[in-house]
């Protein structure tokens, strides 16, 4: 109190600082309105593309409707064109990617995150992001030049002479295809499962494994039965942020996957995918009911990018958060 | 009863001798990648890639000189769109906002981070392409730009969330208003970790293809301006890839080489970078 008696008489120079703060104060409010455009241009711009996709795909939409998800033929000689064989193809690619992936990234992740001394771990990791950030079309050019071949000399006379009577596994291959694809799409998404369920696992309290082995479990038994289930859900959130990545990548799947609109049980089978196709005609597509079928199919893969990615999100956040509202 | 503790110490020291492999495996195929790189593109590379423009198809030899400048050209647009927008909407996110506008802000940039490439491809088409009515250098960097928005915008709000709070307060008790707290204290101080995240970003969109297909497109000879169709690096192994030359396949494997050495190079850089930096949290 008696200070702010004492320091009330200059009441002349503070008044000159305050215009002087305010002017200050202006500048904040400058500062704020100039970042705050620049915040704003990132909604504009997402709302905005979401926008473009679907006003550019009016004509086809108006034209096909909800068949368009349901059609097989994909012609542009007599303007048909329906989507099921390259949603067919994106999800069968995918489907092998995580069937081959899950395990081996997961498996890596426990190795990481519980066994690894922390030294070792943390160089793995640093080596599986660099992984992650090989381009795609990378991994598409050893794809043509290492695993095409590999599938017809080795893999396709390898599941085809024991499983050849299940229909997944029919002949004949011509090296690309869905099953080509599929391995070099999980060869992609490993690192990102392996990133994210380590970081899920190491956020699992401390407490919870020295409770386990205090039980007399062995080191696997703790880590199976009371982390892996501590963050499973986040582990989950790994798998669909993977299959999101599968879904929508292009370059490697385009190399690798054949290129041709078929819908067939067998793996061997060369076929086509959303993103692959629109990748081939787009630059070739004449007559704007073509074009805006292609910019449809991207409509339908934004949407289901969009869902998987919001749904791993979710998944991600809920268990790292419950892992750290556990004291340890 | 002992011999049920034996079994159980097999099955853990089989799981996690499994789990090891496992591990094993997915590091290897780094090295695999490199090394057949290396030994492909390294036998492959010469002088004439560097200097010279694609030959006809069918003649041999020629190089990518275009499309090395292509790529240097579209990445330097595209950071002027994508930088400034990511940075400085970071700073608003980190210091100005509210909370609600914040999540909404995020909530679009964590939309726009998951849009598969050739999706965004489409939209730079339908924005720059179709109003010009022809390819350009320009729609590919834009392309380019809007995927490195998001990295940028949540890194910098992240490296500034983590600044610590008495470095703010210091600077406002020595009288420094918000904007120059901002501008001399708190980013100088997260600098190396925005610095990191953009040239990871610049990383990612170097290697991508997809997006550039139909908006940059790709010219057999040199792009002069913005306005004209360019060649790029990774449309041009894609391309070569696919063909049925041989030639073009040893081009293909040298423009590899050179693309992910060049990707790698930025990545160890920007780790380095931020490794050698004040001590930030982990996200």
């Amino acid at each position: 109190m008696a200070t702010a008696k004492t320091t009330l008489p200059n009441a002349g120079p503070v008044t000159g600082s305050r215009s002087f703060l305010s002017r200050l104060r202006d500048g904040d409010e400058i500062a704020r309105l100039v970042t705050m455009v620049f915040a704003a241009t990132v909604v504009l711009i997402t709302l905005l593309l979401v926008y473009e996709l679907w006003t550019n795909s009016a004509l086809a939409r108006a034209k096909f409707g909800l068949h368009f998800l349901v059609t097989r033929v994909w012609d542009p000689n007599i303007d048909q064109y329906g989507a099921l064989p390259f949603m067919y193809g994106t999800l069968v690619t995918s489907a092998v990617a995580l069937f081959i992936a899950v395990p081996l990234g997961i498996g890596a992740a426990i190795f990481l995150a519980e066994l690894a001394p922390p030294r070792i771990s943390d160089t793995l990791q640093f080596f599986i992001d660099l992984l992650a950030a090989v381009p795609s079309v990378i991994y598409g050019l050893l794809g043509v030049f290492i695993i095409v071949p590999l599938m017809r000399t080795v893999i396709f006379p390898g599941l085809n002479k024991p499983l050849g009577f299940m229909p997944f596994f029919k002949g004949p291959s011509y090296g690309v295809g869905f099953l080509t694809a599929g391995i070099v799409l999980a060869i992609m998404v490993i690192p990102y499962i392996i990133s994210v369920s380590r970081e899920v696992l190491l956020s699992v309290p401390r407490d919870q494994r020295e409770a386990a082995l205090a039980l007399g479990s062995t080191r696997w038994e703790s880590t199976w039965k009371v982390v892996v289930p501590f963050a499973k859900t986040g582990i989950l959130g790994s798998v669909f942020l993977a299959l999101a990545r599968a879904l929508g990548e292009t370059m490697a799947v385009t190399m690798v996957i054949g290129n041709t609109p078929t819908i067939s049980a067998s793996l061997f089978s060369p076929g086509d995918s959303i993103a692959s196709v629109i990748a081939n005609q787009f630059t070739e597509a004449t007559g704007d009911v073509y074009l805006q079928a292609l910019v449809e199919l991207g409509l339908v893969l934004f949407l289901m990018t969009f869902i998987l990615n919001g749904l791993a999100r979710i998944l991600i956040v809920v268990t790292t958060q419950r892992g750290s509202g556990v004291p340890t | 009863m002992s011999a049920g503790v034996k079994w159980r110490r097999f099955v853990s020291n089989f799981m996690l001798t499994l789990t090891g492999l496992c591990a094993l495996v997915s590091v290897s195929v780094l090295f695999f990648i490199l090394g057949y790189l290396v030994f492909n593109g390294g036998t492959s590379i010469n002088w004439a890639f560097f200097t010279q423009l694609p030959k006809p198809v069918g003649e041999v030899g020629g190089g990518m000189a275009n499309a090395i400048v292509g790529s240097a050209k579209l990445l330097m647009a595209a950071s002027l769109l994508g930088v400034p927008i990511g940075f400085l909407g970071g700073i608003y996110l980190a210091e100005f906002s509210g909370s609600s506008v914040a999540s909404v802000v995020r909530y679009a940039a964590d939309l726009l981070n998951g849009v598969p490439s050739i999706v965004i491809g489409i939209f730079a088409y339908s924005l720059v392409v179709l109003p010009f009515k022809h390819f350009s250098t320009l729609a590919g960097a834009f392309a380019l730009g809007l995927m490195m928005i998001p990295i940028t915008l949540r890194s910098t709000e992240e490296f500034l969330g983590g600044v610590p709070r008495y470095l703010r307060e210091g600077a406002m008790a020595l009288g420094a208003s918000k904007w120059k707290t901002i501008a001399t204290v708190v980013v100088p101080a997260a600098y190396r970790g925005i610095l990191t995240a953009i040239l990871l970003a610049l990383a990612r969109v170097a290697g991508e293809t997809a997006p550039l297909l139909f908006t940059a497109f790709g010219n057999l000879s040199w792009s002069h301006g913005w306005g004209q169709p360019t060649s790029s690096l990774p449309v041009m192994i894609f391309n070569y890839a696919v063909s049925p030359y041989e030639d073009w396949h040893r081009q293909a494997w040298a423009a590899g080489l050179v693309l992910l050495g060049l990707i790698l190079i930025i990545n160890i850089l920007a780790r380095t970078i931020l490794s050698r930096g004040i001590t930030v949290p982990r996200s």
